[in-house]
């Protein structure tokens, strides 16, 4: 398989785009696709304060990278999630990222700065950790940048994540997520910093290339929590259709997004502060503070029974 | 030829004659659209011929949660 541009040898196949490339020609394509998603939907330019939510992942450290590069002032932000022999190995990757490219890292601890790892918080609330983990994070990310002056979250969100979430949101209908699904999240309230997903059109067979073409060291364990998540299961079935039909994933999104989602878009709901800690919410006290007070609630009764 | 699998458990495999990387996926029921063929620092397309000597690793590009 030759390159398309210059006929050396190929590295990748894009069979969506009928395309193959050398290293060189692969790395042009995929900044080209960062660079015209950035100014199709206007999500940032050089005078903004970008916080990166860096997992330690292909997706992210991609995208870091290239920000960089592009010269976009960016700060990473890590959340250690404290799962067992995981965690951990996302943090290191992320803070050599750092390290070899001279940028700040923040790290936030759910354990030393809200007092309980993912795992017990799971635990204690007997709730999913996935949802506890999602939940903590978009928290964390809105809640540091906001502290931190930020303008924009920029997450490593990809073509397949976002292919999958969609397939999720049609098959059970949830009208409300598929109306706010999109690669910008505009900022609804002041307290509500905007959100951007720059590798939407960009798959993570891409965003992996990326990474191992740059030499970019990044933290490919599978979170032991995603085993049988909905999301692994859907990103399975898309590439099978994509295998047998390339461009399905693109096609999919794509047009949900110029066709379909302009019909689910609903009205913004009002956004208020909550009492506990000022994020914005559309309850009196934000979902966040709820989880994590019944779940010091539940640990401190089950602490004074054990007494 | 010796092929390494990430998938994203790590497995080890033993195989022997030359195929191109195509055929390997093909035969490890793999789909080619979530899994990177490396061989040592090179990244290789279906049409990559591989020989016994070689040691191989497929990536999963696939990641969930």
């Amino acid at each position: 398989v030759r390159c398309i541009k210059c006929q050396e040898k190929a590295v990748t196949e894009i069979r969506r785009h009928n395309a193959a490339f050398c290293c060189e020609h692969f790395l042009e394509y995929f900044d080209n696709q960062v660079v015209r998603n950035i100014r199709r939907h206007s999500m940032c330019d050089e005078g903004n304060q970008i916080l990166m939510a860096v997992s330690g992942g292909k997706d992210s450290l991609a995208l870091w990278d290239l920000l960089i590069r592009l010269g976009y002032r960016t700060t990473g932000l890590h959340v250690q999630l404290g799962i067992d022999g995981y965690s951990s190995k996302g943090h290191a990757a992320s803070r050599q990222f750092a390290e070899q490219h001279q940028v700040q890292l923040i790290t936030v601890d759910l354990a030393r700065d809200y007092g309980m790892t993912v795992p017990e918080l799971s635990r204690t609330l007997g709730r999913a950790p996935c949802s506890a983990c999602g939940l903590s994070r978009r928290y964390v990310f809105n809640r540091e940048a906001l502290e931190g002056g930020f303008d924009i979250v920029a997450t490593g969100h990809n073509l397949d994540d976002e292919a999958a979430t969609l397939l999720g949101n049609v098959l059970h209908w949830q009208i409300g997520y598929l109306g706010h699904q999109s690669p910008i999240l505009e900022s609804t309230h002041p307290r509500l910093v905007r959100r951007i997903k720059p590798l939407y059109t960009l798959t993570e067979k891409e965003t992996a290339t990326y990474c191992l073409l740059k030499g970019i060291a990044y933290h490919a364990e599978e979170c032991p929590n995603s085993a049988g998540a909905r999301s692994l299961l859907y990103k399975d079935v898309l590439n099978r259709v994509e295998r047998a039909s390339p461009g399905a994933k693109q096609s999919f999104v794509r047009g949900f997004l110029e066709r379909a989602r302009p019909t689910f878009d609903n009205e913004s709901v009002e956004l208020k502060e909550c009492i506990v800690c000022g994020q914005p919410t559309t309850a009196r006290t934000c979902s966040f503070c709820r989880m994590w007070d019944r779940a010091r609630s539940l640990r401190k009764a089950k602490r004074s029974r054990e007494a | 030829m010796k092929v390494v699998i990430r998938n994203p458990r790590r497995r080890e495999l033993e195989l022997a004659g030359q195929r191109k990387v195509g055929q390997l996926i093909d035969e490890l029921d793999l789909n080619p659209e979530s899994v990177i063929v490396v061989r040592g620092d090179e990244l290789l397309t279906r049409d990559d011929l591989l020989r016994d000597s070689d040691t191989v690793e497929i990536i999963s590009a696939i990641s969930g949660g």
